[in-house]
């Protein structure tokens, strides 16, 4: 292990250590850590300046019941959740059939269908930005969830079909190659076979996918404009811009909006980080 | 249709199904895609030759947006700007490489309750961009904001970060770097898990150790975790849009934009709709991207040819 584990290390490192944890996580997160404590003051407190003292009274729950029953909060969380969901869903499928297609066949044309999958994954935002707004113009779709849906679909597939192609590469071929022996047909062996070994790849992909889609904010405002289909980070600007100044508001709408994929993290960790850190070791 | 007509079909298809099967499996996937990233790209080639509001008829003019950038002859000190900008971001967001090495090294301890730091470091991470830019906009805020509260310790007076022009791009940059500092620092913990021991051990013996051990026998396992940190980084620096929208929308006079952020002003804003000038701008992201994608594709190519 390196660097050389603490417990070898004399007693008065081992303290330091131990004490210098907390400072610095402490350190790290300090700016949120802000944000919390804003979150949960009273008005008062801001107007007299009282901005980094203890909370002169707790006003937790009121702000955050403000936030939930006093904004259109609720119905962006809502919109972020029916346009992240159908997305997660939507693009582990169509990638589970391409990683198959590029993982298992061999054909002239595969690592070229691959390599667009994986540059198209690259692509700055704003080289789509006016033809895929105007196809969405053009489909009616301009302002709904099912636009957001159809085109995050459609871009998460490439950073899928990478990291469904690799894993089923890393898979073992002589059961494939058996079950064809056994005359067993291609959409069966994917679908009995294949699929089953998937399901770690399928849970990894669809925590990470849900964080990516819950996070964008780009094609939220490129797509949509009103609170009947604004997902939660562009619908917070909204709020802010209702609740000007009114920091403590600002900050639980804040923490209100980003808890979804916190929760998810803590929930599914080793999932999340073992699809972040695909390829990360040999 | 007769039997006899199915079992033909049939076994036509049984017969060289493993030849079609791929192209069923990649249908769906390749035409979605297709639809909404390849032909967009070619869509915005040639959008960039023309002067279109959005509504009405386009109208072809060549090469002239591509001139009215170069000569900056419609935005003043915009391009420029921009570009420059792109390129501070560029070389300042690698930092969060050696920055989540650093952390990682730290982090990499058996001690009790590691786990729970471990993802509590990783965090930032997890939270949205829009939400690290309002977090670190009232981080900087003249009046309350904790750094000036902690610069007025040491007897510094207020500095407004997002509101001067030299300190503006640095100040978002560092908002950027707190979640992608996090994401490296994921990567090279998971590098670190899987060194192999027995060089470490050997390295030991040889007598290596701290900064040699790190440098020759550490880093050179850890390379495929530099090689992904490497890649995300660079294409989060040239996609940074969400932070200079939330924190400055530009400002101040334009001085924190970069060219994704000016193509969106441009093309979507209040500014107007110069739909073919925006297309210009991203045409030239784009080409900048282009040399980076080039050599993450050639990477993978060698890679492949290797196995």
């Amino acid at each position: 292990m390196f660097p050389k584990p603490i417990e070898k290390q004399p007693r008065a490192a081992q303290i330091s250590y131990q004490a210098l944890l907390p400072v610095a996580l402490l350190l790290w997160l300090g700016p949120l850590l802000a944000v919390a404590l804003f979150s949960i003051k009273p008005e008062a407190d801001f107007t007299n300046a009282n901005y980094w003292g203890l909370p002169s009274s707790f006003e937790g729950a009121r702000n955050y019941g403000q936030v939930f029953f006093n904004s259109d909060m609720p119905r962006y969380l809502l919109n972020s959740f029916l346009i992240t969901v159908p997305t997660v869903i939507g693009a582990v499928a169509l990638s589970c059939m391409t990683g198959f297609a590029l993982g298992i066949y061999k054909f002239k044309s595969n690592l070229w269908i691959f390599f667009m999958f994986v540059a198209g994954n690259f692509v700055p935002f704003q080289i789509l930005m006016v033809p895929v707004r105007d196809l969405t113009l053009d489909l009616g779709l301009y302002n709904t969830k099912t636009g957001l849906v159809l085109f995050h679909i459609a871009f998460q597939t490439g950073f899928c079909t990478l990291f469904m192609r690799n894993f089923i590469r890393a898979l073992p071929f002589e059961l494939i190659e058996a079950a064809r022996v056994e005359g067993i047909s291609e959409w069966r062996i994917f679908w009995c076979v294949v699929l089953p070994l998937m399901k770690p790849a399928i849970a990894a992909l669809s925590v990470l996918i849900f964080t990516f889609i819950w996070n964008d904010y780009f094609w939220a405002v490129v797509l949509t404009q009103g609170a009947e289909s604004q997902p939660v980070t562009a619908g917070i600007t909204s709020f802010n811009a209702q609740f000007r100044a009114a920091y403590h508001l600002m900050s639980a709408g804040s923490i209100v909006a980003a808890l979804p994929p916190v929760a998810m993290f803590f929930l599914m960790q080793k999932h999340f980080i073992a699809g972040l850190t695909l390829g990360a070791v040999k | 249709m007769t039997a006899v007509d199915v079992t033909e079909h049939e076994s036509w298809f049984h017969r060289n199904q493993q030849r079609i099967a791929p192209w069923l499996f990649l249908a769906p996937g390749v035409l979605f895609f297709m639809v909404y990233v390849i032909i967009p790209v070619f869509q915005s080639f040639n959008l960039s030759l023309y002067e279109w509001d959005g509504l009405g008829a386009a109208e072809y003019v060549g090469m002239r947006n591509y001139e009215d950038l170069y000569w900056e002859w419609v935005d003043r000190d915009a391009f420029y700007v921009s570009l420059k900008n792109n390129l501070i971001w560029l070389v300042m967001y690698l930092l969060a490489i050696p920055a989540g090495l650093f952390i990682a090294l730290f982090l990499n301890q058996t001690v009790w309750g590691i786990r729970l730091y471990k993802s509590l470091f990783f965090f930032p991470f997890v939270i949205s961009q829009v939400v690290v830019g309002l977090v670190f906009t009232w981080f900087y805020d003249p009046t309350f904001g904790l750094l000036n509260e902690f610069l007025s310790w040491f007897g510094l007076g207020p500095v407004n970060v997002l509101g001067d022009e030299r300190f503006v791009t640095y100040g978002i940059i560092f908002a950027g770097l707190w979640p992608q500092t996090a994401y490296c620092m994921i990567l090279y913990l998971t590098g670190l898990n899987a060194v192999d021991p027995e060089q470490i051990e050997a390295g030991r013996l040889d007598g290596a150790k701290g900064g040699r051990m790190l440098w020759h026998i550490i880093l050179p396992q850890l390379r495929p975790a530099t090689f992904i940190a490497f890649v995300v980084t660079i294409i989060g620096a040239l996609r940074s849009f969400d932070l200079i929208s939330i924190m400055t929308q530009g400002g101040p006079f334009g001085s924190s934009r970069v060219l994704a952020y000016y193509m969106f002003e441009v093309a979507l804003s209040e500014y107007g709709f110069r739909m073919g000038y925006g297309a210009a701008i991203a045409v030239v992201l784009f080409l900048i991207m282009l040399c980076f994608i080039a050599y993450f594709l050639w990477s993978m190519y060698r890679e492949e040819k290797g196995h």
